[in-house]
């Protein structure tokens, strides 16, 4: 057997089974999401489409997941609302790890200087804050949409990376890979970026994998409350909210919303844990 | 033999890696004789730990499979022991030191708590006080000062030297018949190595214990044992009385060992042995030194030597003493 | 002045939340070009925050650093970038000591790009003649460190502090981590490197038997002070101080010729007392069989009982 790197990824990343589960079910949110137009049976029920002979139909061949009060295909909404649900992982976590990343990144490299200080308090004030309560303070002073729903969760999210930063750059900075180049003459720039920044990476990564779900699932509860995507477009929080008025005669309704929302973060937490044993030291 | 305590016959251990196994042990062939010191010396990575591993029961499977050899320790074979008889084996047979006493402690609990239980789990269910008097005697068998004020003492309080003493009397608190001490206080400073050492052989000696010494020191192999196995990638390739061995090396590998020693005598260092120890994932055919060995002949490279004996002291795996691969 | 470095009452204390540690008290030593200075000692003797103090990793508590007679006791963010390309280290763990996401050529590179050493065209070139310097194939410029032995990973190591062309070069205990079969091979490259330029070597250890082979002059620490410094041979051949006798006797060697070297053994006892908490007097007292009133009372000064052999012991004072 030739043994390449790619193999020897896969032998560590699937040691664990539950970690290629995670990747399927990563692969095909995401699939589904993108290919939604033709992948969902009714993609035109993915707007404002009201049929009421259709109204609230259980779950059928013909519509998997039932039909809403509007007649409009469960599965099709599914699919449609999981683009605005990864679109929101993909917007926060853009924003967020730069940022945090960065900051986390000075205040461990700088310890015990201003720039610390400054930094981490300001982390620790929004750290302090309950995430969900601070999310739903910005978004309902600003107008209810998807945009501010992610700004909102951005604003909330970034300091979680840099105190995971903080923590690895305090610790690197004393490597010895580090005090050489120091001792070389090398620009803080290229401390920060090429020599701590790398060895950071992987836990970035991973921490992100998980954070695709956390992010979703609070992307999802701000629009059970209606502070994010807004109706006709469909969103898998609203889904499930009005839903839960025709609870329980129509549970499909609200139910499988909750489940695929469900189906998100237990993917991203399983396909986490399996990119955390790609990079573990432990050799294959 | 009846004196002989452990009987390891041709251990082949292998690791389950991606695409393959990686081939660490490649027949390893030890006895230790009751109430013998024998030393263990080989370079990093040669195999030293995993042997001990797997006579202790402790190897971690998987990765870890035992692909053929035996192990008799008194006689009886431990690996096809149930895991209560290789727990009993470990409770009141043979004991193990390890090289980082810090990792071998744990830090929340003190040393007392570690030991006690340790003592509780050796003589079963026990009063308080007999307990206690058993880890108080133990402590002052291993020359600790204040013995009750270390057993309310957590780890990080104690020195390093100090800790592996601690590690001594864990592995110590009930008789054993056989000590393996893998690189007792190399981690430690040479004056603190020497006493943890003397330590060890006073122990020895009271106690009517056999004992292993692993090191990658020729000078501790030298000073603190009767008879030597040098190890080289996973294979024993010399056995002797120390004394024989220091003064008459064989194996082309020991001799360039020897070499690269620097010596008190200030004569300069020899210029190390070429290339490093093999790929395990792919080992050299033949004999696993002959990449490296100057002496290497085609027959090195297509035939494993066995151990043969030079005379009743010494025996060597090399094709140059011998056409011993009928063995 | 043909001295390269030289270090003059050198102290530094740490602050910490048991006290205060005195890791360095009072250490004078000079470098010559071309010397291999061996500084000896166990651990928390100091000898490796001599060192870091000496690279500006640490301000000094107290004392000079001079280097070719002009002042460098400043850390080293301090420091003009022309004179830490006179002065490198390597140190101890080959593992930590090269970054593992970076290549051997980017590791290579880094300093030639700091210092504008060669142009844009000629890196390649260059870091092909550092590797092979240190004897390593120029493919290994595009492995990573993992990929690498710890015997090569140091080569690289001592490739990269080479690359300044350095006239100093600080040797953290460059060989304790690994094998006498690799320490020999790096140990004869650093000896042959030191002939080829004239370099000067601080070089550090705790391996007696070494540093008899490599050091021109040694010193011995002990709990942050130098208790005796003296050519290598006279070191070996007459250990005047105490603590120098019994580390020389408690050394496992192996063979009879060498063990007629070493002083009559003797039995360490005790261990190393916390530098928080020093024992007056001489700091060696507690542990010294010689040991009479004044050793407890009185810190011994360093004296010099013949020509360049210098002595902290009651036992050889006036």
């Amino acid at each position: 057997m030739r043994r390449t790197r790619i193999g020897r990824w896969w032998y560590k990343f699937s040691r664990n089974p539950l970690s290629v589960v995670g990747l399927i079910i990563v692969v095909g949110v995401v699939f589904c999401a993108v290919f939604a137009p033709w992948v969902a049976p009714y993609p035109e029920h993915a707007g404002p489409y009201v049929n009421y002979r259709e109204a609230n139909q259980p779950p059928s061949l013909a519509h998997p997941f039932g039909t809403d009060i509007f007649g409009r295909d469960v599965l099709s909404r599914v699919f449609f609302a999981f683009r605005s649900s990864l679109l929101m992982g993909v917007v926060v976590l853009s924003i967020v790890v730069p940022v945090g990343v960065t900051l986390g990144l000075l205040a461990g490299y700088f310890k015990e200087s201003w720039v610390d200080i400054l930094i981490m308090r300001i982390t620790d004030i929004f750290l302090s804050v309950p995430p969900l309560i601070l999310a739903l303070a910005i978004t309902s002073v600003l107008k209810p949409n998807l945009t501010n729903a992610m700004i909102a969760v951005s604003v909330m999210w970034w300091p979680w990376y840099t105190r995971l930063v903080y923590g690895m750059a305090t610790s690197l900075r004393n490597e010895y890979f580090v005090q050489s180049a120091e001792l070389i003459g090398a620009s803080k720039f290229h401390i920060l970026f090429r020599e701590i920044l790398p060895n950071c990476v992987s836990t970035i990564l991973t921490k992100m994998t998980l954070d695709m779900g956390w992010v979703i699932l609070i992307g999802a509860a701000l629009s059970f409350v209606g502070l994010g995507e807004q109706p006709p477009k469909p969103a898998l929080g609203t889904m499930v909210a009005d839903g839960a008025k025709y609870l329980p005669e129509y549970w499909w309704i609200s139910v499988f919303p909750g489940l695929a929302i469900m189906l998100i973060v237990l993917g991203f937490n399983l396909l986490g844990d399996g990119i955390g044993d790609l990079f573990s030291l432990e050799e294959a | 033999m009846q004196d002989v305590l452990l009987d390891v016959q041709n251990l082949v251990v292998h690791f389950r890696v991606y695409g393959g196994y990686l081939k660490v042990l490649d027949g390893v062939t030890l006895q230790v004789r009751r109430q013998e010191r024998v030393g263990l010396v080989g370079e990093t990575g040669c195999g030293k730990t995993t042997t001990m591993k797997t006579i202790m029961g402790i190897l971690p499977k998987p990765p870890g499979v035992v692909r053929g050899g035996r192990i008799l320790f008194k006689g009886r074979d431990v690996l096809s022991m149930r895991p209560q008889e290789l727990e009993h084996l470990r409770r009141s047979g043979i004991s193990m030191i390890f090289q980082d006493p810090t990792a071998a402690l744990n830090p929340v609990f003190t040393v007392g708590e570690q030991l006690e239980d340790a003592i509780r789990y050796a003589l079963g269910r026990r009063d308080h006080a007999s307990v206690r008097e058993v880890a108080l005697s133990a402590l002052q068998s291993v020359a600790l000062p204040d013995p009750p004020r270390i057993l309310e003492s957590y780890p990080v309080q104690l020195s390093g030297g100090m800790r592996q003493r601690v590690c001594i009397a864990l592995a110590l608190a009930y008789p054993k018949e056989l000590l393996i001490a893998d690189e007792p206080g190399t981690s430690l400073d040479v004056t603190i190595q020497d006493q943890i050492l003397r330590l060890i052989h006073r122990l020895a000696e009271e106690r009517k214990m056999a004992v292993i010494l692993i090191s990658h020191s020729l000078g501790v192999i030298r000073e603190w044992t009767e008879r030597v196995y040098v190890m080289y990638a996973g294979t024993i390739v010399e056995e002797a009385k120390t004394g024989e061995l220091f003064a008459r090396p064989l194996h082309p590998y020991t001799g360039a060992l020897m070499r690269c020693v620097p010596k008190l005598t200030g004569t300069g260092i020899a210029e190390g042995i070429p290339g490093r120890i093999p790929d395990y994932f792919d080992p050299p055919a033949g004999c696993r030194f002959h990449p490296r060995c100057p002496h290497c002949m085609d027959i090195c490279r297509q035939r494993k030597p066995q151990l043969f004996p030079v005379d009743e002291n010494h025996r060597v795996a090399c094709f140059l003493f011998g056409r011993n691969s009928r063995g | 002045m043909d001295e390269l470095l030289v270090v003059e009452g050198l102290r530094k204390f740490f602050a910490t939340s048991r006290g205060i540690v005195r890791a360095v008290q009072d250490v004078s030593f000079a470098i010559r070009p071309g010397e291999t200075f061996g500084l000896v000692g166990e651990s928390g003797s100091g000898k490796s925050t001599v060192a870091y103090t000496v690279m500006g990793m640490y301000r000094p508590s107290g004392g000079r650093i001079l280097f070719r007679g002009q002042d460098i006791t400043m850390p080293h963010a301090r420091r003009p970038l022309a004179l830490k390309k006179e002065l490198q280290i390597v140190f101890q763990d080959p593992g930590s000591s090269l970054n593992p996401r970076r290549s051997i050529r980017e590791i290579l590179e880094l300093p030639l790009r700091v210092h504008r050493l060669v142009d844009g065209r000629r890196l390649r070139e260059r870091v092909e003649e550092l590797l092979n310097i240190v004897e390593l194939p120029p493919d290994y410029a595009e492995k990573y460190p993992r990929a690498l032995g710890g015997g090569e990973k140091q080569m690289v190591a001592i490739a990269r502090a080479l690359a300044t062309e350095p006239s100093l070069l600080v040797l953290d205990e460059p060989t304790s981590a690994l094998d006498v079969s690799i320490q020999a091979k790096i140990i004869n490259t650093l000896v042959r490197i030191q002939k080829e330029r004239h370099l000067g070597y601080l070089f550090i250890t705790h391996d007696l038997s070494l540093m008899r082979n490599i050091a021109h002059r040694v010193a011995i620490m002990y709990l942050g002070r130098i208790m005796e410094l003296a050519p290598a041979q006279v070191f070996f051949e007459r250990p005047l101080h105490p603590y120098t006798q019994m580390l020389l006797s408690s050394i496992p060697v192996i063979s009879e010729e060498e063990e007629r070297l070493k002083p009559a053994k003797i039995v360490s006892t005790g261990e190393i007392p916390s530098p928080v908490n020093l024992p007056p007097g001489c700091v060696f007292h507690p542990r010294c069989r010689e040991a009479w009133e004044v050793c407890r009372r009185e810190e011994p000064g360093m004296r010099e009982v013949e020509v360049g052999h210098l002595v902290r012991c009651h036992l050889y004072g006036a």
